[in-house]
């Protein structure tokens, strides 16, 4: 893509003073700022719980915590990894980078943006809270399943259901302001099919936020109903069905799923292109590859409900529909591949990362076929076979996707290139926890380890053991990544505008000055 | 195949039925299908990044899209799927056949027990957990079968087709026998079925696989399959104790009878949630010791023991004979400091006769 940029930045609006300049901020790259470090914070809070789950299952028989404790940090270590560190650290990402990337000087709706942030401390701070009530926090499990999360429930349950209508009207906001900036802020020249993989994996995701979201609130609301006013929407007592709730908690759960992958497609194909020197391959079909999936999320949701008793139909058309998902995702691995190939290739951190999610969501895409398939899901359904999956898809899937874009991008933010040396460090260490922690749960899984289960039979114990030494380094490997991000925002080599080496001719945001000035494109850039 | 099916503790159970093998049959076959795509497409990926590597002098190609290649590769994907889905249908029509058994047993999952009701002969009873709290609380050393053993297995004949009409009492539960590959969600409110024959005598061990609350690691389900004449000397035994329960509710129970009775109940059935100590979890499990209920109000104590509390983790445990509930109740209020704090009312069977009486007019 080649560009013709007006660089000129007068700086008459720097950022208010202390904390003023964060709390009413309507600066998309301060808002970016927020999002991330919030998602920061969150994956500690959210990787603390992991650890206390891990350490309770390092060996059979209870050690540390009772099992209500334990359900407690499963259901909310998964509601804090969902919505509090993937989707947060997307939008984050998205508020710093589509605004430059297609050439516009801010997000369409800059109020709403703050507001968009806002929320989400307020949700989080009264789910966190509800563990230190006298009855525990949720503990029925991240998908909280009816009954057990309404007749069966704590009554904190009612601030986890406050909690997540004001999380859905954040991301709502974020995503109307998504597809706004997209459609009305490009610079003059940049087609649709001339915008960057990032922005258009993130006009996706925006549509199917959404699309879900309200059903997510309505599935809420309905519990709320149930639980509070009577209702029987779930209650088989009173003429209610338990499956209801799961068939529309999945009509949600599942385009879901893809909003916490689709915009790491996007970040990876802007790596790998980076780093192979080469200009993405297939561009229009991972657009359509990307679409494809999109629409194909809307009708697989029951795939997650194959043992609930849905007739032979039911089962065999969300058993083809699923195995569907495999061709658009395949094409967008062999795509990414089809890039490298007789490319000039350098191993800087964020390509380690992009290369390794290449591999390990591919693992996460196989174990995926393999549950798709329905008599054999039989065999897999609700056990660790399940948890090594969408950990592999979720952590060196979604979170390598943004660990690999936060240091792509990071010298653009903070105008100093973080410590390569440290950066690979992080890179190895990481690669070899993350397998060691779920690998072995394949295994376990198949053996027949349930998940959700605070003690386990004797057979389990030395792969358990393994994992919880794989998931201790694992955690403990992220303080570094934490030191790294700090230490490049105090200081480091300077990053030159284009950062890497060929990087101008590939985005709009390798024309500006690194760090990227607090106002950017004033005047519209062209791109032809 | 041979080597995989040997590693019980990695892999799935290859399990002993025609079903059971031929899904893992189908697992192994999808296995090797995804290992042969990993190592052509992870070969070509590494080896193009050793190849194409700079530090080499590589230098780019500027080519990026081919058009027949991506439809090449978009209908190569969808054969090898086609392929994987043929006999994925074959063994799904034939797992999923709920004609009815020559037997047919009724599993009731409840907080946080397995219910077994054989619905020719009429015999039902509990299955629970039999390892004991120390083991789980590392006081005692585990056994070989920690968290896999119940007091009683539910009995299947061999070379019968047996129908499971599953179904839950409170939330929604999962019984899985992974050597049978039945595993089928217990909803309350819908009766699932599911069904095996099963040619090999043994004892089978599964799980609860949906969570149901603080005690969803500790229902574990096991089956054992005995020969035909076995299993008639069970439901025979089976029929003879229901009657002897029976009569056992006209006799006249001393308080030291029901209190031994009700002690050994209460350790099976209700230490889970109330503690051996009777001090419960609260709030969520309300302490007996020192509760105005168990102190003075045992009309009250029956009728949550028969109904169950709404809206709470009490389950009703009206299927249990009048014999156990009177005992638990009367052990209850006589352990602890109850007896010298409570009014010492003694709960016998025919109260809770009396009280079926009264709820049925």
């Amino acid at each position: 893509m080649s560009t013709v940029v007006e660089t000129h930045d007068h700086g008459h609006h720097g950022p208010a003073k202390g904390l003023t300049r964060w709390l009413f901020t309507t600066n998309h790259k301060d808002i970016g700022t927020l999002y991330l470090w919030f998602s920061f914070l969150m994956l500690f809070i959210g990787g603390s719980m992991a650890m206390v789950i891990r350490a309770e299952l390092f060996q059979p028989g209870l050690q540390i915590v009772q099992p209500e404790f334990f359900n407690q940090m499963t259901t909310n270590h998964g509601l804090i990894m969902v919505f509090g560190v993937i989707m947060p650290a997307f939008v984050g990402l998205a508020n710093w980078m589509l605004p430059m990337q297609i050439g516009a000087p801010d997000m369409a709706l800059p109020r709403l943006n703050n507001l968009s942030f806002w929320l989400l401390p307020m949700a989080f701070g009264i789910l966190i809270s509800t563990l230190f009530m006298p009855e525990g926090g949720p503990n029925f499990g991240w998908t909280f399943y009816a009954p057990l999360s309404t007749t069966y429930a704590p009554s904190t349950v009612n601030f986890f259901i406050f909690s997540v209508h004001i999380m859905g009207i954040s991301s709502i906001l974020g995503s109307i302001n998504i597809i706004t900036t997209i459609f009305n802020m490009r610079a003059p020249g940049m087609t649709l099919m001339k915008m960057p993989l990032f922005v258009w994996s993130w006009l996706i995701t925006a549509y199917l936020l959404i699309a879900v979201m309200p059903v997510l609130a309505g599935v809420v609301t309905m519990m709320l109903m149930d639980i509070n006013f009577g209702t029987s929407f779930f209650n088989a007592a009173g003429g209610g069905d338990p499956v209801l709730f799961q068939h529309v908690f999945w009509f949600f759960g599942h385009p879901e799923v893809y909003i916490m992958i689709l915009p790491a497609f996007g970040i990876v194909s802007h790596i790998i292109e980076t780093f192979s020197r080469k200009p993405i391959f297939g561009y229009s079909s991972m657009v359509y590859a990307m679409a494809s999936i999109a629409v194909l999320s809307f009708v697989v949701w029951a795939h997650h409900m194959f043992t609930v008793g849905m007739p032979l139909a039911g089962e065999l058309f969300f058993m083809y529909s699923t195995m569907l998902i495999a061709i658009p995702t395949g094409v967008k691995v062999f795509n990414w591949i089809a890039t490298m190939f007789r490319g000039s290739i350098t191993f800087e951190t964020p390509m380690l990362f992009a290369i390794a999610f290449v591999a390990l969501f591919t693992i996460g895409g196989f174990s995926g076929l393999m549950l798709a398939i329905v008599p054999a899901d039989f065999q897999y359904h609700d056990t660790y076979f399940v948890v090594a999956h969408f950990h592999y898809v979720l952590v060196p899937g979604a979170l390598f996707g943004i660990i690999s874009g936060v240091y792509y991008w990071l010298p653009k933010w903070t105008g100093n290139m973080y410590d390569e040396i440290l950066g690979k460090t992080h890179f190895w260490l990481t690669f070899f926890s993350v397998n060691l922690t779920f690998f072995p749960m394949h295994f376990v899984g198949l053996a027949g380890m349930p998940r959700r289960y605070p003690d386990y039979a004797l057979q389990f114990a030395d792969f358990n053991m393994l994992i919880s030494v794989g998931a201790f380094i694992f955690g403990l490997t992220q303080l570094l990544f934490l030191f790294i991000v700090i230490k490049s925002i105090r200081g480091g080599k300077k990053a030159r505008a284009e950062v890497w080496e060929g990087a101008e001719n590939l985005g709009l945001e390798w024309t500006i000055d690194s760090p990227a000035p607090y106002h950017t494109f004033t005047v519209q850039p062209q791109v032809k | 195949m041979a080597v995989f099916a040997d590693m019980s503790d990695a892999n799935m159970a290859v399990g002993v039925t025609e079903v059971s093998k031929e899904i893992f049959d189908l697992h192994m076959l999808i296995f090797w299908v995804c290992v042969w795509i990993g190592v052509v497409v992870f070969g070509i990926m590494f080896w193009s990044l050793w190849k194409y590597r700079k530090s080499k002098g590589a230098i780019a190609a500027d080519f990026d899209d081919n058009f027949w290649l991506e439809i090449g590769w978009t209908v190569a994907a969808t054969l090898i799927l086609v392929v994987i889905a043929i006999p994925s249908t074959t063994v799904m029509v034939k797992a999923y056949d709920d004609a009815e058994g020559e037997i047919n047993i009724m599993v009731t999952g409840s907080q946080w027990k397995w219910h077994y009701k054989y619905l020719e002969d009429g015999i039902s009873f509990y299955s629970n957990l039999s390892t004991p709290q120390e083991q789980i609380d590392n006081k005692m050393p585990k056994g070989e079968f920690y968290l896999k053993e119940v007091d009683q297995p539910l009995v299947i004949p061999i070379n019968k087709r047996i129908r499971f009409l599953i179904t839950g009492n409170d939330v929604i539960h999962s019984w899985w026998v992974p050597d049978f590959a039945v595993k089928q969600d217990a909803i309350p409110g819908f009766i699932n079925t599911a069904w095996t024959n099963v040619p090999t005598p043994g004892i089978y061990r599964g799980n609860c696989t949906e969570l149901c609350g603080i005690k969803h690691a500790f229902m574990p389900v096991v089956v054992r399959a005995v020969e035909q004449d076995e299993y008639d000397a069970f439901v025979a035994e089976r029929i003879l104790l229901a009657e002897n329960e029976k009569m056992l509710t006209s006799k006249d129970w001393t308080a030291e009878e029901l209190f031994e009775r009700g002690e050994s109940f209460y350790q099976t059935n209700c230490v889970a949630c109330h503690q051996v100590n009777g001090q419960g979890i609260p709030p969520v499990f309300p302490a007996l010791e020192g509760s105005q209920i168990v102190l003075n109000d045992a009309p009250r104590q029956i009728e949550i023991l028969m109904e169950g509390v709404q809206g709470a983790a009490m389950a009703s445990y009206a299927d249990y004979s009048e014999v156990d509930i009177a005992a638990v109740i009367t052990y209850t209020r006589q352990a602890w400091t109850n007896g010298e704090n409570g009014d010492g009312v003694i709960v016998t069977p025919q109260d809770i006769v009396a009280y079926k009486n009264k709820i049925e007019l």
